[in-house]
């Protein structure tokens, strides 16, 4: 129990300070120029919410907001929107809007969007919001016009998780995807690593050494409570959630070596062992369906990624070109798989395309690690090392778009993004 | 010479595994002392000492313990470097690990906790498994030296508890290392 003593960690979450910011370096090169017009009313929440609407839709490399000049009186969804005038501002696309009061004290937010080029309307919603959600009200705004435009979810509501590292304390925290409104989950003098959030975004798996060896919890987000579920004799870490929740991919050393088993997610039952090697096998991610596990294994030698029925069995060779291939993380679609190879000295997240095998490194650094898709597929964030400190950073899944997240504060690494949820 | 041997058996009393055999403590040695007159061995009463179970909390514990911390002991010395890609045990840290399973063979008490380690370099949960595959080497040859399986745990820290917060291959020689530590010390 000792060491205990030595661990401070706080269940609530707590606001962070200092927070993450973007920087776009890189840019597709078709992207929808839009005029999201602020909206009538919004000064009266401090915040520019159409501010947010236009840096959300921008970091997805898929729009440029264009500037606006300014109405009298400030047009709102009611205004009949004229296409002709948008087009000649070289609009695609127009947000309009307003925000008002509701009855029981709330703010509420309506708009419409427009195809100008189509010169169609593409839909109009309301929100009702309180003033400290103003961030949360702006990033449903952003993945309403996203999804209206592009066909596709947007992931700006959706939510971040890493470890941060300042001198020996480590915090683990969660954050908006923009990196605004980070909160702590767990702060501790031992390190922390590997985080991943449950398909459901309400628990996060991690692997926390206050223990002084590697133990795998569960942390329920929004109550106080983590749990301990596997802290078997040895190490136990590389958690990995299947998609049903209920089982959580555990890599254990009880046995001997680095073997991978399976646990029941609320940490009861028996473990149950799926791999059968000399060697390592680590790092296990199940395929979206549930039905494969991916891992990383050295029984050839070097390590590569390997794939095997979630319930165990032969493994397949999936990675054959280099001598370091490691941290499989399947796309959401199941269609592309991302990973870590090292050419030379350098570290860089490659993607390989599963029906043909094709392969593309969409990194330049010398130390990319930890890749996690967005749950739409559309990028990746991953940790990198600039300037010898740990930041996150965004790449498009088709490599074009960079982004950047600096952060003041500390060493940043272990990223993972969290699901959609309602 | 019966001075010597009662000092011996005195002595006997105080270290702990008691070297005598059970001809010094022959009990007609005792009986004799006290009857000068008599003759050794003719009417004496053949009498069994008591087995004695000794309870030593100086030797197996409070001396052997300081050893650990000891720095002229090899016992303090604690941790094993390895090269780069490499997981056994180099032939200059032998002694270091025969006299660590030495103790846990004496102090079947003794409980050890092994911290593998790797450099900072690749997959922070791959190099879990590679520190792994360091502390588990060292374990295999503490057991093989006779020390039990259930005295020590095998643990990695991997790349995240460095000795050394550099980047060149000096910093990274320093944290390709398995750390000894003993219950009181985790």
């Amino acid at each position: 129990m000792r060491f205990l003593l030595g661990v401070i960690f706080f269940l609530l979450a707590v606001p962070a300070g200092a927070q993450l910011s973007i920087e776009i370096t890189g840019a597709g090169a078709q992207r929808t120029p839009i005029a999201i017009v602020p909206f009538a009313g919004e000064a009266a929440l401090g915040t520019s919410l159409t501010s947010i609407v236009r840096a959300d839709l921008e970091r997805s490399g898929l729009f440029r907001g264009l500037e606006v000049p300014p109405f009298s009186p400030p047009p709102n969804e009611n205004t009949p929107v004229n296409y002709g005038e948008w087009r000649s501002r070289l609009a695609d696309a127009v947000v309009v809007g307003s925000v008002g009061t509701a009855p029981d004290g709330r703010y509420e937010v309506r708009f419409r969007v427009y195809d100008v080029v189509k010169q169609a309307p593409l839909g109009a919603i309301a929100y009702l919001f309180t003033k400290d959600n103003t961030r949360a009200a702006a990033h449903r705004i952003a993945d309403y016009v996203y999804e209206r435009i592009t066909g596709e979810k947007g992931v700006f509501s959706t939510q971040i998780a890493y470890v941060v590292r300042r001198g020996t304390a480590f915090e683990l925290q969660i954050a908006d995807a923009d990196g605004e409104r980070a909160q702590y989950l767990l702060r501790s003098n031992e390190p922390i690593i590997s985080p991943v959030w449950s398909p459901d975004g309400r628990r996060i798996a991690y692997v926390s050494f206050e223990a002084k060896k590697p133990v795998v919890y569960v942390h329920h987000v929004s109550e106080n409570k983590r749990q301990v579920v596997a802290s078997f004799k040895g190490s136990n870490s590389a958690p990995a959630w299947s998609p049903d929740g209920k089982t959580i991919a555990v890599v254990l050393s009880v046995e001997g070596g680095s073997q991978i088993y399976l646990i029941n997610a609320d940490g009861s039952g028996q473990r149950r062992r799926i791999s059968h090697s000399q060697s390592i096998d680590t790092e296990p991610r199940y395929s979206p369906d549930g039905k494969l596990l991916y891992f990383t294994s050295d029984r050839g030698g070097s390590p590569q990624i390997y794939r095997m029925s979630a319930t165990g069995g032969e493994a397949q060779r999936v990675t054959f070109r280099g001598s370091y291939n490691v941290t499989p993380r399947p796309s959401p679609d199941g269609r592309v798989l991302a990973y870590v190879t090292r050419d030379g000295g350098k570290f860089q997240v490659a993607l390989m395309d599963l029906a043909n095998q094709q392969v593309q490194v969409i990194t330049d650094s010398d130390r990319d690690e930890s890749p996690s898709f967005a749950p739409n597929g559309r990028m990746i964030l991953l940790a990198t090392v600039i300037g010898g400190r740990g930041v996150l950073s965004a790449v498009s899944a088709d490599g074009r778009i960079k982004q950047r997240l600096p952060y003041a504060g500390g060493d940043v690494r272990e990223p993972s993004w969290g699901p959609f949820t309602e | 010479m019966r001075v010597i041997l009662v000092a011996t058996l005195a002595a006997g009393f105080l270290l702990a595994g008691c070297q005598t055999t059970p001809e010094d403590q022959s009990a007609a040695a005792v009986e004799d002392r006290g009857k000068p007159g008599a003759k050794p061995g003719a009417d004496a009463k053949s009498v069994e000492r008591p087995k004695v179970a000794a309870v030593d909390l100086t030797q197996g514990k409070k001396d052997a313990a300081s050893a650990l911390k000891d720095p002229a002991s090899i016992l303090s010395k604690r941790s094993i470097y390895y090269d780069l890609d490499k997981y056994d045990v180099k032939d200059e840290y032998r002694g270091l690990i025969e006299a660590h399973a030495k103790y846990l063979r004496e102090n079947p008490g003794a409980r050890m906790l092994i911290q593998g380690n790797t450099d900072e370099r690749g997959s922070r949960e791959y190099n879990v498994s590679l520190g792994q595959r360091r502390s588990d080497g060292v374990k295999r040859m503490m057991v093989l030296l006779g020390a039990r399986e259930e005295q020590i745990e095998s643990v990695s820290l991997g790349e995240e508890k460095p000795q050394s917060d550099g980047h060149s291959e000096e910093a990274w020689s320093k944290n390709r290392r398995s750390d000894i530590l003993y219950s009181g010390e985790f």
